[in-house]
């Protein structure tokens, strides 16, 4: 980004990375009145050659991953870095607290055992692994994002209430308005929209 | 209310769990038209009651204030009981906070799709319960903004001090807080969808800003559901043992002490049971009133509340075996102080609290193995309050009556409240209403992405059921 302290000049340099403005196409959206159709059009969408395929639904619709092509999440993967984060701070914490920075013997119990450090231990791998899992759920989906260019399509609020929406995305190399347009109601989209970015 | 007692889908083999609603579109409406409701809009009866209740809060502030200025005092914690009035709530309100938990983690990875008109109010619960909780901990020690140091390991230079790990109060620490955040975010990650349809909705410039900075900008992308859903799963798996071990943990409180009634391996299943048994209760009294005045009967149906109610008996007969167990365990022991424990808790001085957290807890809930009982609304809200009830006996029952008469008697002693306890548990429970009232009519109090996944689910398996039955009949 240049050196430049024009807010003016700076805001639209952000939009236009992002994607932002209403001189750019985002892409084009048809609706769906029920999920095994949404699906069935994904995949046909698929077939034709598109790549930068989305959907957008109000409750998660099984098999539409495939069927347009979204990877597996790998978020498990990162929560179990999450647990063993919060097994080796515990463990850590324990150990020091009780035989380096504050020993004191009570009860006769030794200043650390492994048998007494597994409530916590456990707890704290509970509560990172959560806190991990959490935090990425939103990151690893671009969120939060206040604003994004599909919300532009008219039918968006239906996509979380009553209806299935299909997004072609413009920066797929097979994008053109028109012809995804036609390629859209040829797969039974209804509302099919042009949409700014 | 009788009508809906007599509802024909009682008569169907297994009726659907969203009724009168079919199309998603009425779904959104019916649920959202709750929280966008004007405040002229939302029953009368709502407001008077959100006053009586906030009115009991003010007295919960008026009594930790008291408190505070004077003393812990007030409280009537004294020698031989020194955990008396205020540990007991701490169990009780920490115990009905587990069937939140339950519903929404243990009941999602056994696929019972009955949990989703549920299991957003459940968990709710669980978060008001635990910080009514966390009130009495904190402020037993006379100077709550002191007590983050005394609780939590922060390095501090003026006290400079350290926890003791060795004692099962700071794993209680550790299993109470930690079981409050993953709550929590369990609870926000399933609303962040609904939060987003609201958004969609909303009409006015406030509503859009509000709920489009808590939704994150959720659009329901395949790519956000993807991860969406494996993050549910993992939160749901991780909550399952987490819920166990909290109860588990509060009970080594007790039972790493060797106080006769206390030092006995039975208590964290039976601490576990118990809990699940009242939360349950709690959830059903509190769904039963909101069914009744938001108009709740498609999302809430008999079904729901037949399958709560097996599972209170179910854990009321667990928690009764543990009784019969306890007792046992007392006279095989040939332990003479556990034994005298034990025939003290139900013929000594506290023996009117025994035999009412027996009649609660284990004789009542009998009534269940009855399906007409099972339905009857009226029988299931009185056993749900007498269910709290017994259980908040059963944990004075077990704090007084050990810790009145243990191994001197010349230190025998009986323990009486004083009215600051007493209107210190009373404001906790106004709070507690008071923060389920406010969530009730200000946030979608049922899962409507997760209704809407099980009402087009059943749509398309129940389409061919619904012919057959009518032709049936």
């Amino acid at each position: 980004m240049s050196h430049t302290s024009d807010p003016s000049v700076l805001i639209a340099q952000i939009k236009d990375k992002l994607g932002i403005g209403a001189d750019k196409i985002y892409g084009v959206i048809g609706d769906f009145a029920e999920p095994e159709d949404l699906v069935k059009a994904g995949r046909a969408i698929r077939e034709m050659g598109y790549t930068k395929i989305d959907a957008m639904s109000p409750f998660p619709v099984h098999g539409i991953d495939e069927a347009i092509g979204v990877p597996y999440s790998k978020i498990g993967w990162i929560a179990i870095c999450g647990a063993i984060a919060g097994i080796v701070t515990a463990q850590v914490l324990i150990y020091y607290v009780g035989k380096i920075n504050y020993p004191l013997i009570i009860g006769g119990k030794p200043l650390f055992d492994f048998t007494y450090s597994i409530p916590p231990t456990f707890e704290l791998g509970v509560l990172f692994t959560a806190i991990t899992t959490f935090l990425c759920t939103w990151g690893l989906s671009g969120l939060p994002r206040l604003y994004h260019p599909s919300m532009n399509y008219r039918n968006f609020h239906r996509g979380s209430d009553d209806r299935f929406l299909l997004v072609v995305e413009a920066d797929d190399p097979k994008f053109d308005a028109q012809k995804t347009a036609q390629d859209m109601r040829s797969v039974g989209a209804g509302d099919v929209e042009v949409v700014e970015g | 209310m009788s009508a809906v007692v007599q509802d024909p889908q009682l008569i169907e083999a297994s009726p659907p769990l969203v009724q009168g609603s079919r199309d998603l579109h009425d779904l959104t409406d019916q649920i959202s038209s709750v929280v966008e409701a004007k405040v002229w809009e939302t029953p009368l009866k709502y407001w008077i009651t959100l006053v009586c209740t906030g009115s009991i809060v003010l007295l919960l502030g008026a009594m930790l204030t008291y408190l505070v200025a004077t003393g812990i005092g007030v409280w009537g914690n004294n020698r031989p009981v020194g955990w008396a009035w205020d540990i007991t709530n701490f169990v009780f309100w920490i115990g009905i906070g587990h069937a939140g938990t339950l519903i929404s983690a243990i009941l999602f990875l056994f696929r019972q799709k009955w949990r989703t008109s549920i299991n957003r109010s459940a968990e709710a619960m669980t978060l008001f319960a635990v910080m009514c909780a966390g009130i009495f901990p904190l402020f037993h020690t006379g100077r709550p903004w002191r007590a983050f140091y005394w609780l939590f390991p922060i390095p501090n230079t003026d006290l400079n001090i350290w926890q003791n790990f060795r004692s099962p109060l700071i794993w209680d620490v550790f299993a109470v807080s930690t079981y409050f955040t993953v709550s929590l975010l369990f609870w926000f990650t399933g609303l962040v969808p609904d939060l987003a349809s609201l958004r969609d909705r909303a009409t006015s410039k406030v509503r859009q800003v509000v709920f489009g900075i808590l939704s994150l900008g959720w659009r329901g992308s395949a790519r956000h559901w993807r991860h969406y859903e494996q993050a549910y799963l993992i939160l749901a798996g991780i909550s399952t043992p987490l819920v166990l071990s909290v109860h588990s943990v509060v009970s080594f409180d007790f039972a790493t002490s060797v106080i006769p009634g206390w030092h006995t391996t039975i208590f964290p299943p039976y601490f576990v049971a118990g809990a699940i048994f009242s939360g349950f209760a709690c959830v059903m009294t509190l769904l039963l009133i909101a069914r009744w005045t938001l108009n709740l009967q498609n999302l809430i149906t008999i079904k729901h509340l037949d399958n709560m109610n097996k599972i209170i008996l179910v854990t009321g007969s667990v928690v009764g075996y543990a009784y019969c167990t306890e007792f046992f365990i007392a006279w095989y022991s040939g332990n003479i102080y556990e034994r005298f424990t034990f025939l003290n808790r139900a013929f000594g001085p506290y023996w009117w609290a025994a035999w009412s957290m027996y009649s609660c807890n284990v004789f009542i809930p009998q009534l269940y193995w009855f399906r007409k009982m099972r339905t009857n609304l009226w029988v299931m809200f009185i056993i749900s309050i007498t269910t709290n009830i017994g259980m908040w006996f059963e944990r004075f029952v077990i704090i007084a009556t050990s810790l009145t008469r243990d191994f001197l008697p010349s230190s025998w002693g009986y323990f009486s409240p004083t009215w600051v306890d007493i209107c210190t548990f009373i404001g906790t429970i106004g709070l507690f209403l008071t923060l389920f009232l406010l969530f009730a009519r200000f946030l979608p109090m049922i899962a409507m992405s997760e209704v809407k996944g099980v009402a087009s689910h059943e749509k398309h398996s129940f389409a061919g059921q619904a012919e057959g039955s009518i032709s049936h009949r």
